[in-house]
């Protein structure tokens, strides 16, 4: 699990230019499952038959996309302004150093603040050392689109930090799956899905063509652990958590029973989680067609949407045996 | 079809029949009743079936309405509150003229003209505040409540009194660019060469929320959607040239991304070569802002590759939009360019 994790969270993946993951995540499935493909949106849709004839279909959805800083003009002086792809916070930002897809890199710089005026990503730049417009222009383009540089570096016994945790740790996760899964009576489809960061985009087609008769996502949440933070009951490294509720969806509560029923016979303690805030492909997957019953099984993160999102490998393992049962019933 | 006419045309969101009559008998004269549909929300949809099946089914797509205000009561005075239909800053209203109701062959509409109190009347601080709509007030000159209620009962709709006028240097003021520039370009497009399937989709309710565009993505299922749509140019004044978004006679704007969509990378790499290579004025949309019909359309079904494909216009849902006839054109030459790339 730990050496997917660095594998995917290594690759270059903002929302809509996610072809690098699929690429990465092809090759590692590729004989392992009946059939992959693409779709408009670039979705990897990797599918598994079941052995019954009546089995249901089952959509397990983990995000390849990565929160970005996509380029929308180059100063005369050679400094790159930016707009943010997904929920990037500025105070996470600020002197970070980014990088482009062709290896370009850069730091992303805050401009003095005058007295009164409030943080905003239009006072950013990244420097990427360029002389002036027309240099910085042959090395970076309007459009291409800057990820935090970070690397993925240990933390702790069991813990992992790096940007694209959210959602790379679930595409860790359900790579690993279904590498491990053998045939059960249903169908089981792995969509690797896009844009999720900006809206559930990429899910929302995935669903509508796998038509689906249950979907979960595998997405990262946030943790409740931390000195004057409290807002979730979550803890880092107390078990994988099985969301009742976030601001996109409200899971089906059999589904919800279902899991934490499987997680009793795997022995693996879970979390329950309620979130006031985010959403997941849950959101756009229950409203699909004539639409499903959802849930989101979460990997607790802390610093989520940050350089440093930091997992606990417990919690990844756990998830994974906790879907393992689900699926085999 | 010529511009001036379409834009003179009244048609708000949800009220587009207007221009919904000119551009179906545009397309059943191109290309046959049974190739043009009319969709549930009143969008046009007509589909030139193609001679080569391999080729990918190409959507082109312009929306047909236009911002505007809606009627909602009368005063005891005869003045007429309204509210604004799609994205209108109430700065803009201010001592402008309206129509009142659309224009049919037996009842023209009404002059209106948006009345606030008189500068004379004004504190300092009056001065500094922006009027919210709530406190702008159509005047059609009635005597009273009743006469106004009879003449524009709420449900009445009321368009930006602006004839499309040419000016300067190949630059045209008018209401309603957004989007009747993406609608002529579709008109002119009917006889462009290609020989994949070509939908054209003349959309309803864009300014209400891109409605129109979800059903009519749903019925077009295509490979590819290209919106040919219009963009704020904010290359006035002391603006900063990282927020001037696009500037008015460089071209027409391919956009990377906005607030509804990331155009597709690969499309929109394509379409810049397009552009270079045919030597057609083009620009790109430097900043990410606004939302439009490629985001439904892009997320309709099983999803198609998108781009949006700008005319740049200055004060943009205003009575005064003024875009260059040049970026017009540019914005035609690059869509029958790009389908003869393909």
């Amino acid at each position: 699990m730990e050496e997917l994790i660095r594998k995917l969270t290594a690759a270059y993946g903002p929302s809509g230019r996610e072809t690098e993951v699929a690429d990465i995540i092809e090759g590692l499935l590729k004989g392992k499952v009946d059939s992959i493909r693409r779709d408009a949106l670039g979705n990897l849709i990797c599918e598994k038959k079941g052995t019954a004839p009546n089995g249901k279909r089952i959509m397990l959805a983990a995000h390849m996309d990565q929160i970005g800083l996509i380029v929308t003009h180059a100063e005369k002086e050679g400094f790159l302004r930016v707009s943010n792809i997904g929920g990037i916070s500025n105070a996470n930002s600020r002197m970070r150093r980014v990088r482009f897809a062709n290896g370009v890199q850069g730091v992303l710089v805050e401009q003095p603040l005058k007295p009164g005026e409030t943080s905003s990503l239009r006072a950013y730049y990244i420097d990427i050392g360029a002389k002036d417009a027309a240099e910085a222009l042959t090395l970076v383009q309007l459009g291409d689109v800057a990820v935090y540089a970070e690397e993925c570096f240990p933390i702790g016994k069991h813990r992992l930090a790096a940007p694209a945790m959210d959602d790379r740790s679930a595409c860790a996760l359900l790579v690993s799956l279904m590498q491990d899964l053998s045939a059960i009576k249903d169908t089981v489809i792995a969509v690797f899905s896009t844009q999720e960061e900006v809206g559930c985009r990429g899910s929302q087609t995935a669903a509508y063509s796998v038509e689906p008769d249950i979907g979960i996502a595998l997405d990262v949440t946030l943790c409740g652990d931390l000195p004057e933070d409290h807002k979730v009951a979550i803890n880092l490294g107390e078990g994988p958590a099985i969301k009742v509720m976030d601001a996109g969806s409200i899971s089906n509560p059999e589904l919800v029973q279902a899991l934490l029923a499987a997680a009793k016979r795997v022995k693996v303690a879970c979390q329950r989680e309620v979130l006031p805030y985010g959403g997941t492909d849950a959101r756009s997957m229950q409203m699909s067609r004539g639409g499903m019953p959802v849930c989101t099984v979460s990997i607790p993160c802390r610093n989520v949407h940050s350089a440093v999102e930091i997992v606990d490998l417990r919690d990844m393992d756990g998830a994974k045996k906790v879907i393992l049962g689900y699926l085999k019933g | 079809m010529d511009l001036k006419t379409l834009c003179d045309m009244q048609g708000i969101s949800g009220r587009e029949e207007k221009v919904r009559r000119v551009v179906r008998d545009a397309c059943v004269k191109a290309f046959g009743a049974d190739a043009v549909a009319l969709d549930g929300l009143g969008s046009v949809i007509a589909t030139r079936k193609g001679s080569n099946p391999k080729k990918p089914r190409v959507m082109l797509a312009a929306h047909m309405d236009e911002v505007g205000l809606l009627i909602v009561s009368a005063t005891e005075e005869g003045l007429l509150r309204f509210r604004a239909i799609g994205g209108v800053d109430s700065r803009v209203l201010v001592s402008k003229r309206v129509r009142v109701g659309y224009d049919t062959p037996e009842k023209p509409s009404l002059q209106g003209v948006i009345g606030a109190m008189a500068i004379h009347q004004q504190t300092a601080e009056d001065r500094k505040a922006v009027l919210p709509i709530e406190q702008l007030y159509i005047d059609i000159g009635a005597k009273d409540k009743a006469e106004a209620e009879r003449t524009a009962p709420a449900g009445t709709l009321a368009t930006f009194d602006t004839l499309y006028t040419p000016f300067g240097e190949g630059c045209v003021l008018a209401k309603a660019f957004d989007d009747r520039v993406g609608v002529y370009n579709l008109l002119r497009l009917l006889d462009a060469p290609y020989e994949g399937d070509l939908v054209f989709a003349f959309t309803s309710q864009e300014e209400a929320g891109c409605r129109g565009a979800v059903t009519a993505g749903y019925r077009v299922q295509p490979d590819i959607a290209l919106i040919l749509e219009c963009t704020s140019a904010n290359d006035l004044g002391e603006t900063p040239e990282a927020q001037q978004v696009c500037q008015v006679g460089q071209g027409v704007c391919v956009s990377f991304m906005d607030n509804a969509s990331i155009g597709n990378a690969d499309l929109y790499r394509a379409m810049l070569a397009v552009g270079d290579q045919n030597a057609i004025s083009h620009q790109i949309k430097q900043f990410v802002s606004g939302g439009n019909d490629a985001g439904a359309i892009q997320r309709s079904g099983a999803g198609s590759l998108t781009l949006a494909l700008s005319v740049p216009c200055r004060n943009i849902h205003s009575p005064a939009c003024v875009c260059s006839l040049k970026d017009i054109d540019s914005q035609e030459a690059l869509v029958r360019a790009y389908l003869k790339s393909i």
